[in-house]
């Protein structure tokens, strides 16, 4: 009988990077404002007090400091875990992640691998002022090197962040943070799949929407409309952006014929084109029609008082499912 | 500054620097013929590369010519229990912690990216984008803290870490960072700045208005101006600083100021940003110059500078033909630990090029992979041009 607990996202990825903590000593977790605060999201809360300053550390707010030190730490044997405060806030670590952290295990030929996960809170819809809201996601799937994944619920939160921490090569954890107060079960004995397999959410016929992150919840709802309708919406959580898991998708595709990827992220060079793209490729006489991509636009992300028409809805997605749906 | 050998060769210890003079009774008679064997055989190691790139065998050449003392002196004030965090102007420094220099050539002929273990050797790779090692030095020396690895008292548990960059980096925010981060956490670190004066084509006065010693006094990390020229000082006040780091007294900072009397690399002009007059004044302040009339005046004879001389020709000659003999990499090496497991994007594509590959073989042409090695075909024909006219 496994063991559920109810619990929102924000205590899952606690509550995993606690295992974690426990089962390995080199694990350490650094950011800013992560210790005795628990984070400006409070996702490390009481973390401080259960395995002391020795674990977790506040760092200088200086992201690429924070991720430039934990290359060394890893390859002194340890396994750091950093949270970058903001989606926004993490280019001036760009440089780091993407010529040092992505590239280290290749440039030494296999001597030096670099488990390190970054942890960042990303996407929009909490009403913040500028640089808090974005989705930098893509940048870091274009790099090579480098493993991106996003949880869309707690029980992924718990085992994802897990296996993130698990992982020799450096993980890009990007957490929903307009979902991190959602809660769900958590089955604390059991991970459901490996880090970079997608998940069929919702199975249909009529078309199917890939998404990932906090838009696997606007999805969800775009499905349970459509169904009053009588259309029969398949919904794949894709929950690994690098590697993407396209026999999932392209085998649902094949199906449906039908093609929708929803993200937060602006569409042009994202991960909703790769997506599109590859189905393209290895769908194309499964295919329809054309696979649409329902993301934000491509302007910076607006002022809080108009993220509402930036982000996709269920509205949105259902638009999209109506175009396809009329070839 | 701190100065223990003039340029006239002249050893003298002045009272203030007592405290790093007493690091000179460590050395032995054979410690000071290594280091101007060493700085001699880097210099000879220095002209042959970029021989070897002017024929076409190297795609660039990094030189470090005037840099000896300063990374000969220092390298040999790192202990052996030590860890290393060059740049990429580092070649003196790798050769007194034991890289085969042919590793440096191969990254500089596009074989590979250095291909030493650095854990082994404890001299990390080079590092490319500025300052962006100091960080990674600086993570580590919390790593050595964290492990408990200093003021133990025991030489086999306690360590230092030691990270190289020049006064061009300095100006990059990771340096910077690199300081604050060793400051807060009191690191067993040293930051070795050479400063050789010029940035490509930036002159220092363009890069700092304030000292580069003095670079990191505000983040809490005190430093010394050294004379980057004399290797007395460089190997005194690194291994002093070493030792400090070691016992617990956290990170310091070691301006070595040099001068590069080379191009920035091989791909530089450095006739076009600064004067005749200014080069002819560092050379006459050369690193090994001084040693040896230091070394003559002690009565080192004619012998040991021709054996010197003798073992550079050597060792030049050795590299020039390992190079010519290095082979490409085979093709799946620029796929292989990219990830530390299989990953589908890799094998995908890796499986397409070996099939691709193939399929001019089965066709009856040519590898296509020759296409792959043009420019070392190329390299090739000057090469034999170069020696016997035969293309």
């Amino acid at each position: 009988m496994s063991n559920f607990v109810e619990m929102p996202i924000a205590k899952a990825i606690n509550a995993g990077l606690r295992q974690a903590m426990a089962r390995d000593p080199k694990v350490l977790l650094f950011g800013e404002d992560i210790a005795e605060l628990g984070g400006v999201f409070r996702v490390t809360e009481g973390i401080l007090n259960q395995f002391g300053p020795k674990r977790i550390m506040n760092s200088p707010i200086a992201e690429s400091g924070i991720v430039g030190t934990a290359i060394g730490l890893a390859m002194r044997g340890y396994r750091p875990v950093v949270e970058i405060q903001f989606d926004g806030f993490i280019f001036p670590a760009f440089d780091q992640i993407t010529t040092q952290l992505a590239k280290m295990q290749n440039r030494s030929e296999g001597f030096h691998q670099m488990p390190v996960v970054i942890r960042v809170p990303f996407g929009g819809g909490i009403g913040a002022v500028e640089h808090h809201s974005e989705s930098p996601e893509a940048y870091f799937a274009h790099t090579a090197g480098l493993r991106v994944v996003s949880p869309s619920n707690p029980n992924d939160a718990y085992w994802m962040i897990q296996q993130a921490i698990a992982s020799n090569d450096p993980v890009m954890f990007f957490e929903p943070k307009r979902r991190y107060w959602q809660k769900g079960p958590v089955n604390l004995d059991t991970a459901p799949m490996p880090l970079h397999a997608a998940r069929v959410l919702r199975e249909g016929t009529s078309a199917t929407i890939a998404c990932y992150g906090p838009m696997v919840t606007v999805a969800l709802q775009a499905a349970e409309i459509a169904a009053e309708e009588g259309i029969s919406l398949e919904v794949i959580d894709i929950r690994s952006i690098s590697p993407i898991d396209f026999t999932t998708i392209v085998d649902s595709v094949k199906k449906t014929g039908r093609l929708v990827v929803a993200s937060e992220a602006s569409n042009f060079v994202s991960v909703a084109g790769e997506i599109a793209a590859r189905v393209a490729e290895q769908a194309f006489y499964h295919l329809e029609a054309p696979v649409l991509r329902v993301g934000g636009f491509d302007v910076p992300y607006p002022p809080a008082k108009l993220e509402e028409l930036f982000l996709p809805d269920a509205d949105r997605i259902l638009e999209a499912v109506d175009r396809i749906l009329a070839y | 500054m701190v100065q223990f050998l003039s340029p006239d060769g002249k050893l003298h210890v002045p009272e203030e620097w007592a405290h790093y003079g007493e690091y000179l009774n460590r050395l032995t008679e054979a410690d000071y013929l290594k280091f101007y064997r060493d700085m001699a055989r880097i210099r000879r190691f220095d002209n042959e590369a970029t021989a070897l790139q002017r024929q076409g065998q190297l795609g660039l050449w990094i030189p470090a010519i005037g840099q000896e003392a300063a990374q000969i002196g220092s390298g040999y004030g790192v202990g052996s229990n030590d860890h290393i965090f060059p740049s990429y102007r580092e070649h003196g420094v790798a050769l007194t912690h034991g890289i085969d220099l042919m590793s440096i050539l191969k990254m500089l002929r596009g074989v590979n990216h250095g291909g030493w273990n650095p854990d082994e050797t404890r001299f990390h790779l080079y590092a490319i984008v500025l300052g962006s090692q100091v960080l990674h030095a600086t993570g580590y020396a919390m790593g050595v803290n964290f492990d408990g690895h200093v003021a133990t008292g025991n030489p086999e548990v306690d360590q230092a870490v030691i990270t190289y960059f020049g006064d061009g980096a300095t100006a990059e925010g990771d340096v910077s960072e690199g300081l604050l981060f060793a400051a807060i956490n009191k690191t067993p670190q040293v930051f070795f700045c050479q400063n050789n004066q010029w940035a490509i084509s930036s002159s220092t006065a363009s890069q700092t208005t304030v000292p580069l010693y003095r670079r990191g006094e505000g983040f809490g990390v005190n430093g010394i101006r050294i004379d980057g020229n004399d290797v007395l000082a460089s190997y005194a006040v690194t291994a002093k600083h070493m030792d400090d780091a070691r016992n617990g007294l956290g990170p310091y900072l070691i301006e070595a100021l040099t001068y590069r009397i080379g191009a920035h690399t091989t791909s530089d002009d450095p006739t076009k940003y600064r004067t005749n007059e200014e080069v002819e004044y560092w050379k006459a302040r050369d690193p090994l110059k001084r040693l040896e009339i230091f070394l003559r005046e002690q009565g080192v004879g004619q012998v040991f500078f021709d054996d010197v001389a003798a073992s550079g020709d050597a060792l030049a000659e050795e590299i020039r033909l390992a190079t010519f003999a290095l082979p490409n990499p085979p093709f799946e090496t620029m796929f292989n630990h990219v990830y530390s497991e299989p990953h589908p994007l890799i094998e995908e594509q890796m499986a397409w090029l070996e099939n691709y590959e193939g399929s001019f073989e089965a066709e009856g042409h040519l590898a296509h992979q020759t296409s792959s090695i043009q420019i070392i075909e190329t390299n090739d024909v000057i090469q034999v041009n170069h020696e016997g006219g035969a293309a």
